[in-house]
């Protein structure tokens, strides 16, 4: 059985699932949880042997919620939210940089694809990802006992053509051929509308998938009929997310840290992640309860206090939660219907837990209004895995309860070719049913000219220089004619993937017209080759035996954790009965590790996980105070070389006002004053 | 007469796929026209609900997730089928898009607005607009400075704006009827009574094209003022 699995490759957290007969599944990682946090980060390398070895050692990662820690324990040598930077030049990235903390290959030109830097390495977006991907990958083998090649990936309905060339190059990095690219808003329709879509007498209903995930917004508007899913438009911000909530929140902290204790944090980046922790904590806190507190103990025993209630916090949020309102609007007039025609809204993506979001949204489609809710019965952040999994169920047509259903997406943004003046001259309409395709042509200048140079773009501006640059293509080859005589049709086809193909012929003389194509921010074929992650993924060695050696690996990496677990400070807290169990397990997947029985490793790594779950986080907690208190030496040095990481106020902050709502709001805690 | 490249059996209906033996065609050299695409005479009076089941039907068959298991050329086959299919549906459900399309087919040179040419931007307003469109393009000026001045537009001219505007949409609406009848006139007629739809329709839809504009100018200039 050759399986194919959805994954969803998210801003934040990124999951696999499958479908086991008529049902969707998501699969669980080796911690037991169906989340597998998109942070990589970079192990550190492993000292030079004396005897002196002759290649450089082969730098490995950890991903996911192993590597969390590292995230504030080692802040220069890990990475979260690369999503944002996937398919983008150095150029448009200046906005993500005050707020982030990427840290940029300094000799990454403009029109170059991004390398990021991790420790003393670099990295391409796409590698990072393919990082993650490869989890998932071993996630799945793991789960299901069998080599995993395929996958449907989701990705934001409005990322362009470089964005999804990039993510299709993560999959094949991790070994994973991409059978296909799925809108995420389109996939959480499949998830819903599996049971209902079949049902006979069904009419047609409108749906609105209003989707808030931690990096990026869409909205999709569809029509669902008969178990046709046709998009009719999408729009949305692939830079709107959860994500700035948070840092909202951080720099707010970060102003009242400076004003009220004098102690500027944001040079210390292992401090920024600890306290990024926090307000993450309070952001969730304030979905359930109508006040969160951040307390917090500051570099020379100081503590930070601050109550934050929700009315505050909703206000604090707002102009993020607003700009998801414009492409709303824009997405019912393209489509052509008004927001009393929708007959039903889904939610999906994490920030649609927050209660703001719900009334924004019920307010946008006058749900209350007309005696209805928006759908949010299956989990929000499993959601969009779970419509990837039912997609992949299509493709493999191997299963009754997905044969009748067919997606039919929409290309995002218009494209277009810079005309003389430059002037966009469209060629595909926003909005247009995909596979789509155009045709256009062009003649020569000069006579005699042998080659015409295009410059394709994808975007809503009238200005190219306003609209993404997708490619350059020099059609060369042209038999030379006098100036305007050669006819050179240029054919464009957008793919299922919303993927880009171009192709040309010089109808005059019959000559194919040879094509160059120079994607403005992609890698080549050969360059994806050369970072394509395990080659003996690659390689059909024996899978049982990968398995294995896998498995073996896993143990080694928790049993060296916990070799050095006694050095750490945590350790001294634990109860002499946890140590206890904790060696009891640690001796057992010793006694097994070296044998060949993959299921005995497997539950022996899984026991020591657990006996060291609150170990762990006894540790995280560790790391958390020791990033907010005490500087090491090393700490001190690394924070040299890392102005990038500084973190800038979005909006200016107005601190009187805050302290007045503060005022106000604190009336309706629920908790008085302690 | 068009035959299926795997059996030789003529199409029934659509072109794309073979009704007999199941298999979708490569495009050849003559790709099919839009009408061909859904088996359709070439007409301007389209049922479009009907039209949108043969559209969902022949997805259903085309589509390239049917084909995720097939060979490459049979992936090719498919994805350019279905483009195919999708660009006729776009264009053919459209009364305005149906007619430009029909008349480009048929001959005529329709519509400026293409590659290598700069937009309608300068393009003179039709002859008995002038005086109206010079008035409008004041008031649009007007409420563009002011808005660049930070300054809410005066309510005065936005309620002139709002009258003109209205006024510009009415004759876009009496355009479209004008242009059903002259679509009519074009399925029922044969020669010189085609002919002369034909040379109406296009003057129709390069007045269209104009007032189009302007009235998406005037929308988004109330849009932001609102
Ligand atoms: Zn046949």
């Amino acid at each position: 059985m050759e399986y194919i699995v959805g994954i969803d490759l998210g801003t934040t957290n990124s999951l696999v699932a499958y479908m086991q007969g008529d049902q969707p599944v998501v699969i669980p990682g080796v911690d037991g949880s169906n989340l597998v946090p998109s942070i990589v980060a970079l192990d550190p390398l492993p000292a030079p042997t004396a005897e002196g070895e002759s290649s450089p050692p082969r730098p490995t990662v950890t991903v996911g919620n192993s590597a969390r820690r590292a995230l504030i324990a080692t802040p220069e040598r890990a990475i979260y939210s690369v999503k944002r930077l996937m398919g983008r030049g150095i150029e448009d990235i200046a906005e993500e940089l005050k707020l982030f903390p990427f840290r940029i290959a300094p000799d990454v030109q403009p029109g170059e694809v991004l390398r990021i830097q991790l420790g003393e390495m670099n990295f391409t977006p796409s590698e990072i990802s393919a990082y993650v991907l490869r989890q998932l990958k071993r996630n799945a083998e793991r789960f299901l006992g069998e080599p995993v090649k395929k996958a449907v990936i989701t990705v934001p309905a409005y990322f362009n053509d470089a964005q999804r060339q990039a993510t299709r190059d993560a999959g094949r990095m991790a070994g994973l051929e991409v059978l296909r690219l799925v809108n995420e808003p389109t996939a959480a329709a499949l998830a819903y509308g599996l049971d209902r879509a079949t049902e006979s007498g069904q009419h047609a209903r409108t749906v609105a998938v209003y989707d808030l995930g931690g990096g990026t917004f869409d909205i999709s508007i569809l029509k669902l009929n008969d178990g046709i899913f046709e998009v009719m438009a999408t729009n949305g911000d692939t830079h709107l997310g959860g994500d700035d909530i948070d840092n909202l929140l951080l720099v707010v902290a970060l102003d009242e840290i400076r004003t009220e204790h004098g102690v500027d944090l944001r040079q210390q980046p292992d401090a920024v992640q600890a306290l990024r922790k926090a307000v993450i904590e309070a952001k969730i806190t304030l979905s359930a309860e109508t006040t969160a507190k951040l307390d917090i103990e500051l570099p020379g025993g100081d503590r930070y206090q601050r109550e934050i209630p929700r009315a505050v916090y909703e206000q604090l949020i707002a102009p993020v939660l607003e700009r998801t309102a414009g492409p709303c609007r824009q997405a019912l007039s393209d489509a052509g219907v008004r927001p009393e025609q929708i007959d039903e809204v889904v939610l999906v993506g994490g920030s649609t837990r927050i209660p703001a979001v719900r009334r924004l949204v019920d307010e946008i489609f006058q749900l209350n209004a007309r005696g209805r809710r928006p759908h949010m019965e299956l989990n929000p952040d499993e959601v969009v895995a779970v419509g990837a999994a039912v997609q992949a169920s299509i493709l493999a047509g191997n299963s009754a309860a997905t044969d009748q259903l067919l997606l039919l997406d929409v290309t995002p943004l218009s494209l277009g070719i810079e005309a003389l003046g430059g002037v966009v001259a469209r060629v595909l309409q926003r909005n247009s049913t995909i596979p789509a395709s155009a045709t256009e042509h062009f003649t020569t200048g000069v006579e005699g000219q042998t080659n015409v140079a295009i410059h394709v773009l994808q975007g809503e501006r009238e200005l190219a220089k306003d609209c993404r640059s997708l490619a350059r293509f020099d059609l060369k080859g042209i038999p030379p004619m006098p100036a305007g005589l050669p006819r050179i049709e240029v054919k464009f086809l957008i793919d299922a993937n919303g993927i880009l193909q171009v192709s040309a012929r010089e109808q005059r003389s019959g000559t194919e017209a040879q094509i160059e194509v120079k994607p403005t921010y992609g890698l080549t074929d050969e360059q994806v080759e050369a970072m394509i992650l395990d080659s003996f993924d690659h390689a059909e060695s024996d899978f049982a035996e990968r398995q294995l050696i896998e498995a073996r690996l896993e143990a080694d990496t928790i049993l060296s954790a916990v070799a050095k677990a006694p050095e750490n400070g945590a350790w001294q807290r634990l109860t002499d009965a946890e140590r206890a169990a904790i060696f009891a397990a640690r001796d057992r997947l010793i006694a097994v590790q070296p044998g060949s029985d993959l299921k005995a490793i497997r539950e022996a790594t899984t026991a020591l996980d657990q006996a060291t779950r609150r170990f762990a986080e006894l540790m995280m907690d560790q790391a958390v105070s020791q990033a907010m208190r005490g500087k090491t030496m090393e700490a001190a040095n690394r924070t040299l070389n890392v102005d990038q990481a500084e973190i800038h106020a979005p909006h200016p902050f107005a601190q009187a006002e805050i302290e007045e709502n503060a005022a106000v709001g604190s009336g309706e805690t629920r908790e008085g004053n302690e | 007469m068009m035959h299926c490249a795997s059996c030789r059996e003529p199409f029934h209906g659509s072109p794309l796929i073979c009704a007999a033996c199941g298999a979708v065609q490569s495009s050849g050299v003559e790709a099919p026209d839009y009408f061909q695409v859904f088996g359709l005479e070439r007409r301007l009076g389209v049922d479009v609900a009907a039209l949108e089941r043969e559209f969902h039907r022949l997805s259903r068959r085309l589509h390239p997730d049917r084909f995720a298991r097939a060979t490459a050329e049979e992936q090719q086959n498919s994805l350019r089928a279905t483009a195919l299919l999708n660009d006729a549906w776009r264009v053919l459900r459209d009364p305005v898009e149906r007619v430009e399309y029909l008349l480009k087919i048929e001959g005529h040179a329709v519509g400026e607005e293409h590659a290598g040419k700069a937009r309608s931007a300068e393009r003179q307003p039709p002859a008995d607009l002038l005086e109206e469109v010079f008035e409008l393009n004041m008031q649009l000026e007007e409420i563009r400075m002011s808005r660049k001045m930070g300054e809410t537009a005066d309510a005065s001219v936005l309620a002139e704006l709002r009258t003109a505007g209205e006024r510009f949409e009415a004759m876009l609406d009496e355009l479209d009827q004008a242009l059903t009848a002259e679509s009519t006139k074009w399925d029922a007629g044969k020669g010189q009574a085609r002919a002369g739809a034909a040379a109406r329709m296009i003057e129709l839809l390069d007045r269209r094209r104009y007032l189009w504009n302007l009235v998406r100018e005037v929308r988004e200039a109330l849009g932001a003022a609102a």
